[in-house]
């Protein structure tokens, strides 16, 4: 028996004898015969800790992560420095082993956790309201969309412009595919999203218009024009961010954004092979009762004591079933909490000191590389934070083994997404980076492109 | 212990200058100013408090102390699974193999963790006699969703777009309807039968050919296996429609019987219950979906596939209903559900299952004798009692037990859930409580019966709060800090 089962072959006969029956068998005789499964599952059979510990760790060895090639990938999940603290604080097991705080009086710690991530979240947007969390960035744009139909009434548009990250756009329209409502992406051939041509797109039954900035290219969108267009047909605009980049962008709320959502996988959650991450999302004080999901407010005890609980609960699924604003239940606790205690250890100025250097290294990074011969930006007239798009002289996917050979990730290329773009990579510059490595990149690239014959 | 220290929220510990995490100089890199046009650069970061590394570890670990959790206390909660989460899990989970790895990484560098996750989709299709999984949704509830997506995208291939109602039992989660409603279908609701089973005359008259999906949760959300599972999913079956097993409730059935034997076509997962992902306050979890063959084309993308030993991606399929999330799924989460099937192989499991309902027999046994418990036994891994009469003879509610049982250090069962029990306790103790844990359980909720219903209907009294003003909360939202909104004690 395995070690996390406790009673005792004489426990579990008293046990029978008290309930009254002769056998565990017995307890589940409402389950026809017929519907048994008359074999074990085929599955290998079980190990001890050890044996366990060698066959992971065996698996384990079989990857190599990012800690062992210097990596310039992005692309929505980025190698961000993570403090101790952060690991510290989730692997408090009151933490990592609590439920849904429903019984708040013995959920103080989980629900003050929380209710302090919404504010942080709130300082760190510029919004008014943001919830206890979504399940990535992706899901959080498509909730975002849910969020518009209800408070718009429309059933016209959404609008999705092409430089936001593609799987995110997949998501968006893997939600709205049985709904009222069409989903239209707006091509960015210059990087970003022209507001003139959402000018032309937009009319009264626009519901939203969902932009990325900085965006997948890693370039920075006019959100506050695209805002301004958005809003004179009273559609709304929900911009996806990296929380990252607040240390030195303007908030969602200062471009004008009605709703503001992220994927908060750069706050102190580790790459994790692309999951479980955080999804982040706020948005302006009227809209609290369509947000998706759980929050926590304040309020006082019998004693007049400040104290917090989950509320506003009838928008969600337990209490209004078909008619709630969104299916979502269970949601990404625990990394909320990972997300606030890394905004508390950074503070404002750690978090302005990692967006510079993330700024200032991705800045250098692009120079460098742009020195190589037949190397350019693909948008170089367009504003980028810590990701850029290049230009290569050959296809995107050819350098890749000689860089990893030379132990970089060098980035992503993007033919991947834009079949039609063969020559294009994003590479992202987190502040682990150091000038050190860029240089060792770009000496990398320039010592490959020197050594093939011909190039354009 | 109860150390009210440090506990002020961050933002009244906050000190202008403090700090706790710096970073390494970038002077020599240039200015931010000829980096950045001025209308896409704020000259202020964002309004963060500012705290030492001390006050952070301090407000938190204290924090901690302030809820209950698996690991300090017996968390009964129906419907939830709260078993014991191994710390193996947490060990190997964090192995920096894992955790380094970027989700674009090359497929050569991962093959690894794509082992690991395919053995696990295999290990799922077993568990569940579905051929086919999708490890992509984050949580049960996105699983439901999914599955209901692939089924709205397999009716339509096949010309059945009258096919807009899913009919879901009055005594089913929450997320069903809701689910059911975000897929662009009709919920329409069977009710249960006074025995707590699906009422097979009331199903009856709400089949016909505008049914798509029956989503049936078994055991169901009182604890009783569905008897007449067979002749409900051929009467679905018969008319065309497809059955959705709700898995919440897998704990009690590892190796005993299969929902793909029973006639299921699709089911959910949820890995942090039955497989023993930690709760993590409220998540994450992993809800993947095993549906069968001929519902595989539609699953999200991308999917761990394995060819001559080789594990990758699989990207391409042109019936799919596209993505329901970012990258490949709750891989950390997944990771722990791996190490526990591991463990206990299929004996293992299926004495998970066992030793699951053996004890909430002996917990139902234990607590019926002051208790109506409205459903005859034997349950599975949880059942359902009812304080209805409590209500009506003392004044006393379901939340005031749940409340006193605070003070004598238990996390409290479900309460009002399922619907269809009034003044619902709904209790699920696990396979991984001993029989003294269950005993002592049980006497304490017997002697708080012989309490004063007035002390009830104010607890509880030990905990560092009292009863939380939840009406208050509600009617005058405050949901997030502000300077001028700061009292200090």
């Amino acid at each position: 028996m395995s070690g996390y089962l406790v009673n005792t072959a004489a426990d579990q006969a008293a046990m029978l004898q008290r309930i009254g029956v002769s056998s565990i068998e017995e307890l589940f005789s409402p389950i026809p015969r017929e519907l048994r499964l008359t074999r074990p599952l085929q599955l290998p059979q079980g190990m001890t800790e050890q044996e366990l510990t060698d066959h992971i760790q065996t698996l384990a060895r079989q990857n190599q992560s990012a800690v062992e090639r210097i990596s310039f990938l992005g692309g929505g999940a980025y190698d961000h420095f993570i403090p101790s603290v952060v690991d510290v604080v989730a692997s408090r097991s009151e933490f990592y082993t609590a439920y849904t705080p429903y019984q708040a009086e013995a959920s103080q710690g989980t629900l003050q956790a929380i209710y302090e991530y919404q504010t942080l979240i709130c300082q760190l947007t510029g919004m008014d309201v943001a919830n206890a969390s979504l399940y990535d960035g992706a899901s959080a744009a498509a909730e975002a969309m849910l969020m518009a139909l209800a408070i718009t009434g429309r059933s016209g548009e959404v609008l999705l412009a092409e430089s936001v990250h593609p799987e995110y756009r997949q998501v968006v329209a893997t939600y709205a595919a049985n709904l009222k409502c069409r989903v239209v992406t707006l091509p960015t051939p210059a990087g970003f999203l022209d507001p003139a041509e959402l000018t032309r797109r937009v009319n009264e039954q626009t519901v939203c218009v969902i932009v990325q900035s900085p965006n997948f290219f890693g370039h920075l969108e006019e959100v506050a024009d695209l805002a301004k267009v958005t809003k004179a047909v009273g559609a709304l605009l929900i911009q996806s961010f990296d929380p990252i980049s607040l240390g030195i962008l303007p908030r969602p709320a200062d471009y004008g954004a009605d709703i503001a959502v992220a994927e908060g996988q750069g706050l102190g959650i580790p790459l994790g092979y692309g999951g479980p991450y955080l999804g982040i999302l706020a948005c302006r004080g009227e809209y609290v009762r369509k947000i998706p999901g759980r929050l926590v407010g304040q309020t006082t005890d019998r004693h007049g004591q400040r104290c917090w609980t989950l509320t506003l609960q009838p928008r969600e699924q337990h209490i209004a079933r078909a008619r709630a604003t969104s299916n979502i239940c269970t949601n990404q606790g625990l990394y909320a909490l990972r997300a606030a205690v890394y905004l508390a250890a950074l503070g404002p100025r750690g978090l302005r000191e990692t967006a510079e250097r993330c700024l200032k290294l991705a800045h250098f990074a692009a120079r460098r590389l742009c020195e190589l011969p037949g190397v350019r930006l693909r948008f170089p007239d367009r504003p980028f934070f810590k990701e850029f798009t290049l230009e290569l002289p050959m296809a995107a996917e050819a350098v890749l083994p000689p860089l990893r050979q030379a132990g970089y990730e060098p980035g992503l290329p993007l033919s991947r997404w834009y079949p039609q773009w063969s020559t294009a990579m994003s590479v992202a510059v987190t502040e682990r980076r150091t000038r050190g490595q860029i240089e060792g990149l770009a000496e990398s690239l320039r010592h490959y492109l020197e050594s093939i014959p011909s190039r354009s | 212990m109860n150390n009210p220290q440090s506990t002020e929220l961050l933002f009244e510990l906050s000190r202008p200058g403090r700090r706790c995490h710096t970073v390494p100089a970038t002077d020599d890199l240039g200015d931010v100013r000829e980096l950045l046009p001025a209308s896409h650069r704020s000259e202020q970061p964002p309004p963060l408090p500012e705290l030492a590394e001390i006050d952070l570890i301090r407000h938190y670990n204290n924090l901690s102390t302030q809820n209950m959790s698996i690991d300090t206390n017996f968390y009964p909660l129906g419907s939830c699974t709260m078993k014991y989460n191994p710390k193996r899990h947490e060990r190997l989970a964090n192995l920096p193999g894992f955790t380094g790895l970027h989700p674009y990484q090359a497929e050569e560098t991962v093959q690894g963790i794509l082992q690991l996750l395919f053995e696990f989709q295999e290990s799922l299709a077993e568990i569940s006699g579905l051929p086919a999984v999708s490890l992509q949704p984050a949580a049960g509830a996105q699983g439901e969703l999914t599955a209901l997506l692939v089924a709205a995208a397999y009716f339509r291939d096949r010309g059945e777009s009258q096919r807009t109602q899913v009919l879901v039992p009055d005594s089913a989660h929450g997320t069903n309807p809701a689910s059911a409603a975000l897929a662009g279908f009709t919920p329409i609701t069977v009710n249960s039968h006074a025995s707590g089973l699906v009422d097979l005359e009331d199903l009856r008259t709400k089949i016909g050919p505008q049914t798509a999906v029956l989503m049936i949760t078994n055991p169901n959300t009182l604890g009783l296996f569905e008897t007449s599972i067979a002749s409900i999913c051929a009467m679905i079956h018969d008319q065309g429609g497809l059955i959705y097993l709700d898995g919440a409730n897998m704990n009690a059935i590892l190796g005993i019987t299969r929902p793909g034997d029973f006639g299921a076509d699709m089911q959910h997962y949820n890995v942090h219950k039955t497989f023993t992902g930690p709760h993590g306050g409220g998540g994450p979890g992993a809800g993947p979906i095993a549906v069968r063959d001929f519902l595989e084309p539609y699953l999200p993308l991308p999917r761990v596939v394995c060819e001559n030993g080789y594990y990758r991606l699989q990207y391409d399929g042109a019936k799919s209903i596209g993505r329901v999330r970012s990258f490949l799924a709750n891989v950390g989460v997944l990771i722990r559900g791996y190490c526990y099937i591991r463990t206990l192989g299929p004996d293992g499991l299926k004495a998970v299952s066992e030793q699951a309902v053996l004890n909430a027999n002996y917990l139902r046994t234990l607590v019926a004798e002051g208790y109506e418990i409205p459903h005859p036994g034997p349950c599975m891994h949880e059942f359902v009692a009812s304080a209805r009469s409590l209500l009506r003879e003392k004044k006393i509610r379901a939340m005031d037990i749940a409340k006193r049982l605070l003070d004598f250090g238990y996390h409290s069962p479900t309460v009002y859930f399922p619907l269809v029990v009034p003044e619902a306790l709904m209790m699920e103790p696990t396979e991984t409580e001993s029989r003294e844990t269950l005993e002592a359980f049980a006497k304490t909720l017997l002697a708080i019966l012989q309490e004063d219903a007035e002390m009830l209907r104010n607890a509880p009294h030990t905990l560092r709060i009292s009863r939380a003003d939840e009406v208050k909360a509600a009617k005058e939202p405050i949901l997030r800090w502000r300077p001028e909104e700061a009292v200090r004690d």
